[in-house]
């Protein structure tokens, strides 16, 4: 913390209207929009109240462990032959991923709004279990809506949440992925307004969402910015973060919208490649549409009937992606690539030979661009890798697809 | 036509003293030739009105039965496209029965707002609804449809209160949805009681008829709710003859004709009631 920091130019986004640009706002049902207009509110106060915030900051450090370390990843690094690598370890967080941070800033407001019961959605299974968690320990009951698919695929996650107190519920209708069980959430809580707060796990779905999850993923870069500043004396050339819906990326991205030096560097799926039609990379294979409760760049056919996404990691296998990043994307001031079922297998294995970390397969993503970024960036500069968690609850499926059995 | 078409048949309707029956049926389901048939059917069956769901891979407000509906019908490959094709061919054998198109915003904004709203209009479709926009979001696609004289029909809910109500029914015409529970269709039931003062507020915000939907499945009670609003609107129990037709391999059109006339039955005899005892 030597340095500096530089106010946050971008800090007018979103709009009143909760626009990023011509991103995000609030398509949702009637019956729903008194509520989530009340959350915006709700979350307003909560934002500016310092009791609230340092409640928050006290679960961050105690609970989940906060702040999580930046790495240098000296073996990466010097088998790239490129730019320095660190990685900011935020799979060390309690339940092994970055969803925690934003969990706890919500079950907080869910309690502050003194509602009494929570719904969440899951894909790979992390959200769910971060929801699970703070639910276990706040005493509030739990259901997790997950695609039957994603049920299948990430067994250690479902047991994990049954462990944790949260019931999941299998969700079957339209093709049972991530986006249906986003689908079922949303009926859930149009049904059963009183009482309940939906815990969204990524920065999207409808005004105060996206930028509320943000702010709670924030701790990410803020942390990440001082930490580069104490280890190097200047800022990194450039973050690089795996996205889905983007919560992790946007989190770290955010902090550093101002630096106009730092490169910020999105990673989609590409599944089995995006000429294939089978993946997950709603910016670099999509177009704008609306979903979810807001407007982004969404995989959608000729009609604008979503089209389903692919991806080895259940994390990322989403249509859509929130709608700062769509944003960002538009104006340039991010810049978004892919990388293949194969290439984050590859990167998978080559992280945990050469640094010992198994990452999850999500990040898996980001690490396997992890090369033409060292290069481009050389010898001189500073590169820093957001580990968004870990890869225990990949591991079955890393085996099946490089064919061993366990 | 469009959204006269409308103000027409709710004026035929008060003069005659009763409510209306508003069949719900998805385009395309379960092909595009069947739904065809069905849609003919219906205002001899006693719809008065006609709301012709547009499928969407994502309907959010949907209880079960309308979720499957619209899955049968993008697997027949129905488009938006394709039931604006379905209005038009309904359009040459009937010019006096309102038709809604119900859906998701996505495949509208997909197509464009004031290329839609003009193929709309040239097909026959005299109303819209759009589920997940709300007055927040409208004014873009409130402006094509003005133009091309197609009516924007609003939801309004049980979470809506007065003091947001005014700026619900703004810019709507035709009539306003009531929705009348808190959840998706078909699932939870309308309690009649509790919708007629809802109706009320509705109608005096407005000053247009109010339809209630969404937790309506029999003839008693759709009867009980004719006897307190303008329209009465059942989807789920129709389509759910759909699905059943379909898995006892019976002809589909008649089972939902005839629920529909039950259902139609059930209204006109309700508001004949509700007339004798005002007289």
């Amino acid at each position: 913390m030597n340095l500096p920091t530089q106010p946050n130019d971008y800090s007018a986004y979103p709009d009143a209207k909760g626009r990023f640009g011509d991103f995000g706002g609030l398509y949702v049902a009637e019956t729903l929009m008194p509520l989530v207009l009340e959350l915006d509110r709700a979350y307003a106060e909560a934002k500016a109240d310092p009791a609230f915030q340092a409640e928050l900051k006290g679960f961050l450090t105690h609970y989940v462990g906060r702040p999580s370390p930046l790495y240098f990843a000296e073996r990466l690094t010097q088998h790239l032959g490129g730019a320095k690598i660190y990685f900011k370890r935020e799979e060390l967080n309690h339940t092994g991923a970055h969803k925690i941070n934003n969990c706890m800033g919500q079950i907080l407001l869910a309690r502050r709004m003194g509602k009494t019961r929570i719904i969440a959605e899951t894909g790979a299974g992390q959200h769910g279990v971060a929801s699970a968690t703070v639910c276990a320990r706040f005493g509030l009951p739990c259901v997790v809506y997950m695609g039957s698919t994603d049920v299948e695929r990430q067994k250690p996650n479902v047991f994990r949440m049954n462990l944790l107190g949260a019931e999941v519920r299998p969700v079957t209708s339209g093709t049972g992925t991530l986006k249906d069980a986003m689908n079922e959430a949303m009926r859930d809580w149009v049904t059963n307004v009183e009482d309940t707060y939906y815990l969204i796990g990524t920065a999207a779905g409808p005004h105060p969402y996206p930028v509320m999850v943000r702010d709670f993923q924030s701790v990410i870069g803020v942390e990440t910015r001082a930490q580069v500043l104490e280890a190097e004396g200047r800022l990194p050339d450039a973050v690089v973060a795996c996205i889905g819906g983007g919560s992790n990326a946007i989190g770290m991205f955010h902090p550093f919208l101002a630096d106009e030096s730092v490169r910020l560097i999105g990673v989609e799926a590409a599944g089995l490649g995006i000429p294939t039609g089978k993946h997950a990379a709603s910016l670099s294979g999509g177009r704008p549409g609306v979903l979810h409760g807001n407007k982004t760049y969404l995989l959608q056919d000729a009609d604008g009937q979503i089209i389903d996404a692919h991806s080895i990691s259940a994390g990322l296998d989403y249509p859509g992606i929130g709608p700062e990043h769509a944003f960002l994307h538009d104006i340039g001031r991010a810049s978004y690539i892919s990388a293949t079922d194969d290439e984050a297998l590859e990167a998978f294995q080559l992280c945990a030979e050469l640094e010992g970390i198994i990452p999850a397969l999500e990040p898996a993503h980001a690490i396997a661009r992890l090369p033409e970024v060292a290069r481009e960036v050389g010898k001189d500069g500073v590169v820093v890798l957001l580990m968004s968690g870990r890869g225990d609850k990949d591991v079955a499926t890393v085996a099946q697809h490089l064919g061993r059995t366990i | 036509m469009t959204v006269q078409r409308i103000d027409a048949r709710f004026a035929a309707l008060k003069a005659e003293g009763r409510a209306a029956f508003v069949a719900y049926v998805m385009a395309g389901d379960p092909d595009a030739d069947t739904a065809f048939e069905i849609l003919k059917g219906l205002p001899a069956a006693g719809a008065d009105i006609i709301e012709l769901g547009f499928p969407f891979s994502d309907p959010m407000a949907e209880g079960p039965p309308i979720q499957r509906a619209a899955l049968r019908a993008l697997r027949a490959g129905m488009t938006l496209k394709g039931t604006l094709a379905l209005v038009r061919r309904f359009r040459e054998h009937d010019q006096l029965t309102p038709i809604i198109l119900m859906g998701y915003l996505n495949p509208i904004l997909s197509a464009g707002f004031e290329a839609f709203a003009g193929d709309a209009a040239q097909a026959g479709v005299d109303g819209l609804i759009v589920v997940d926009c709300p007055p927040e979001e409208a004014d873009p696609l409130a402006d094509a449809l003005d133009a091309a004289g197609v009516a924007l029909i609003r939801l309004a809910a049980p979470t809506t209160d007065d003091r947001r109500l005014p700026a619900v029914v703004r810019r709507t015409s035709g009539f306003v949805y009531y929705v009348s529970v808190a959840g998706v269709t078909g699932v939870k039931e309308a309690d009649a009681a509790a919708v007629a003062p809802a109706v009320q507020r509705v109608r005096k915000a407005s000053g247009l008829p109010v339809a209630v939907g969404f937790g309506i499945r029999t003839p008693e009670r759709a009867a009980a709710v004719a006897r307190v609003a303008d329209a009465v609107v059942v989807g789920s129990a129709l389509v759910d003859e759909i699905a059943a037709g379909l898995e006892s391999h019976e002809s589909v059109t008649p089972r939902v004709l005839e629920t529909a006339a039950r259902l139609a039955k059930a209204v006109r005899a309700a508001s004949a009631e509700q007339t004798s005892v005002q007289a």
